[in-house]
């Protein structure tokens, strides 16, 4: 008991030199894959999971989960639209920006459905069903066919058509000099 | 002003002066002291009764109620801190209920000793005390309507920034405790929301003036402004100042989640798209008299807000001849880094019809746009980051109206409602 109390003791006191306060637990890795599950994905691919999925059955999940709210093809009634009806350009108005002529990095599709979709029930999905819906969307805004398939892999590689529009802020530039979009 | 029109101001000052004098007799009733014992002692105080009209702005052109803005009413408020519940909002999946008890902030990725905090911890470890605005990237998105729209009120111009203290941790020392690894350049901020929000922000800033905040003005925070935990990250826009703080991911790269690309973006006019547009850029509005009011020939003091995300207020200036001439308002109150600042100006209507300006440097040098030089650099399908000189036009009947002049360039982008300005654009 007394070994437990000063073993106890000597890692609290090792953990409080570490840091300084030793205020804040450890992680178990039970408690890190809980986080985990819910990842955080980078344009670099990173955070993105196992799985894969294609345009047509991505189009038979939108139909019955995303088409009430974003319209039949994503053309967007009552909420945001997704699939793009013109490139962008200085008179496009901000409720037609979209994923084919707005979003700059495609991973952004795969994390946002992942964690904040469909709006009532988000973070729901299997891997594979995002992938696949990412996957119609992506397809029907022209910039994968119909046929491909989507995973961890392609999804990081793909060049969205907005992607040469956007820098990073001039005066962010000056602030943080080191800071590039992926 | 000139000694005529000075005279001439004081007359109708004075005919002014004395009308007011007959209403006020007219209305009189006797106002006695309370005949008997009031309202017993309260365990939580609320306000007049009379006073419930002073709510929050909600559009009612919103699809839903669960993804938008409400304004705070700055139209009707005075001071630099705004009360909790007039706190402005924007919210992306509605509030979350959450429990003190199950709450847990989770710091990993990139640092030596992946770490958890209970909200108990947070409290327990060194905590700062800041008055700071916080402003959605979205505060005067109407100005982007063309033709300006007659009816805005101030509320509607620029009532999506609030002012308040702060008490929180700061992020630094969460940083330090688990050790931030040199590659991990970046702070991936989640919320608990249904969106699970998220953005990114570089850890540079992190080390520098983040707060862990758990306090507004002195009581836990709102639910709508995070509870029991948000990051307040003073002079940033406020859709990086993570409410329901769940975690942050230490990486190597952003996120570019749909909160930094798809919204949160802004247009330039040279058709590029900027992202990281963090700095909130240097604002003032007057908020008495305003688009709506209505107001009596004589005195009036001219009050408004100013704030700068690049630090602190250094000057006001107000117009009250359509910019004509300008003169040095007076800053009173506490005058502090990135947050909001009182001026006024003393100011006697002869009763012509005028328009009223402000314009502010702050201590940076920077200096706030008109309408035209604005829209010379930012978009007009831009969303964000509006924050050009509002004019307000005083008719001969003392009505109060938007004065901003229509620009001669065309019609503007259709517009819809939705999103952050919660009744212009999407986004
Ligand atoms: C109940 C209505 C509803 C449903 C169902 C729904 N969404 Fe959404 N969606 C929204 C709303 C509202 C937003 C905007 C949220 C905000 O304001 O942050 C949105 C935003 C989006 C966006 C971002 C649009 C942009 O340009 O920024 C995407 C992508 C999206 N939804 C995909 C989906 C997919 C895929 C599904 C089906 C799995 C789905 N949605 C189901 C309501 C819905």
């Amino acid at each position: 008991m007394v070994r437990i109390v000063l073993a106890l003791g000597l890692f609290l006191g090792l953990w409080a030199a570490a840091g300084g306060y030793g205020i804040g637990l450890p992680l178990t890795d039970e408690q890190l894959a809980s986080y985990e599950a819910l990842p955080i994905v980078r344009p670099s691919g990173a955070g993105l999971p196992e799985g894969e999925g294609d345009p047509a059955t991505g189009f038979e999940i939108y139909a019955f989960d995303c088409a009430g709210c974003h319209g039949p093809n994503g053309e967007g009634a009552p909420f945001d639209r997704l699939v793009a009806d013109a490139p962008f350009s200085l008179d496009l108005p901000p409720h037609r920006f979209a994923v084919g002529n707005y979003w700059p990095y495609a991973t952004t599709l795969w994390d946002y459905i992942n964690r904040a979709m469909p709006f009532a029930s988000p973070h729901n999905m299997d891997p594979d069903e995002v992938y696949a819906l990412v996957a119609y969307l992506l397809a029907e805004n022209g910039i994968i066919d119909a046929d491909t398939v989507v995973n961890a892999e392609t999804l990081a590689r793909i060049r969205m058509p907005a992607r040469p529009l956007y820098r990073v802020d001039p005066l962010t530039r000056q602030l943080f000099p080191w800071i590039e979009l992926p | 002003m000139n000694r005529r029109s000075f005279l001439q101001g004081l007359a109708a000052a004075l005919a002014a002066g004395s009308l007011q004098l007959v209403r006020a007799q007219q209305g009189f009733k006797p106002f006695p002291p309370a005949p008997t014992l009031g309202t017993p002692l309260q365990p939580i105080g609320v306000r007049a009764a009379s006073e419930a009209h002073v709510v929050r702005y909600i559009s009612n052109t919103l699809p839903s109620r669960h993804t938008g803005a409400a304004f705070a009413p700055i139209g009707e408020l005075d001071g630099i801190i705004t009360p909790n519940g007039l706190h402005f909002e924007r919210d992306h999946a509605g509030v979350p209920t959450i429990d003190p008890k199950d709450y847990r902030l989770v710091l990993h990725g990139l640092v030596e000793r992946p770490l958890m905090f209970t909200l108990d911890d947070l409290m327990r470890l060194p905590s700062e005390n800041q008055v700071y605005f916080i402003e959605c990237a979205g505060n005067g998105q109407n100005g982007y309507r063309e033709p300006p729209e007659p009816t805005l009120t101030a509320t509607r111009s620029r009532g999506l920034v609030s002012g308040a203290e702060w008490t929180g941790v700061p992020l630094r020392i969460l940083l330090e405790e688990a050790g931030v690894k040199p590659e991990g350049r970046w702070l991936l901020a989640e919320g608990a929301d249904a969106a699970a929000w998220v953005r990114s922000i570089p850890t540079e800033k992190g080390l520098r003036d983040v707060l862990v905040a758990y306090k507004q003005n002195g009581e836990a925070l709102r639910p709508e402004q995070g509870y029991p935990v948000r990051l307040v990250v003073p002079g940033w826009e406020g859709s990086i100042q993570v409410k329901w703080l769940r975690r942050i991911l230490v990486a190597g790269e952003p996120a570019m989640s749909r909160g930094e690309t798809s919204e949160y973006t802004d247009v330039r006019a040279d058709g590029r798209i900027d992202a990281f547009t963090w700095v909130m850029e240097p604002q003032s509005i007057i908020t008495r008299p305003s688009g709506g009011q209505r107001i009596e020939p004589g005195f009036h003091q001219i009050r408004g807000l100013a704030w700068s995300g690049f630090g602190m207020v250094a000057r006001v200036e107000v117009s009250t001849d359509g910019g004509a001439s300008w003169r040095e308002a007076r800053l009173t109150g506490p005058v502090l880094p990135y947050a909001l600042t009182r001026f006024v100006f003393d100011w006697n209507w002869g009763g012509e019809e005028t328009v009223l300006m402000s314009r502010m440097v702050d201590d940076q040098g920077n200096v706030q746009p008109t309408r035209a030089e604005f829209l010379e650099r930012w978009a007009r399908n831009n969303r964000y980051h509006y924050n050009a000189i509002q004019a307000w036009r005083v008719g001969a009947d003392g009505r109060v109206q938007n004065g901003d002049p229509a620009l001669a360039v065309g019609a503007a982008p259709p517009v819809q409602a939705g999103g952050c300005g919660g009744e212009v654009f999407d986004g």
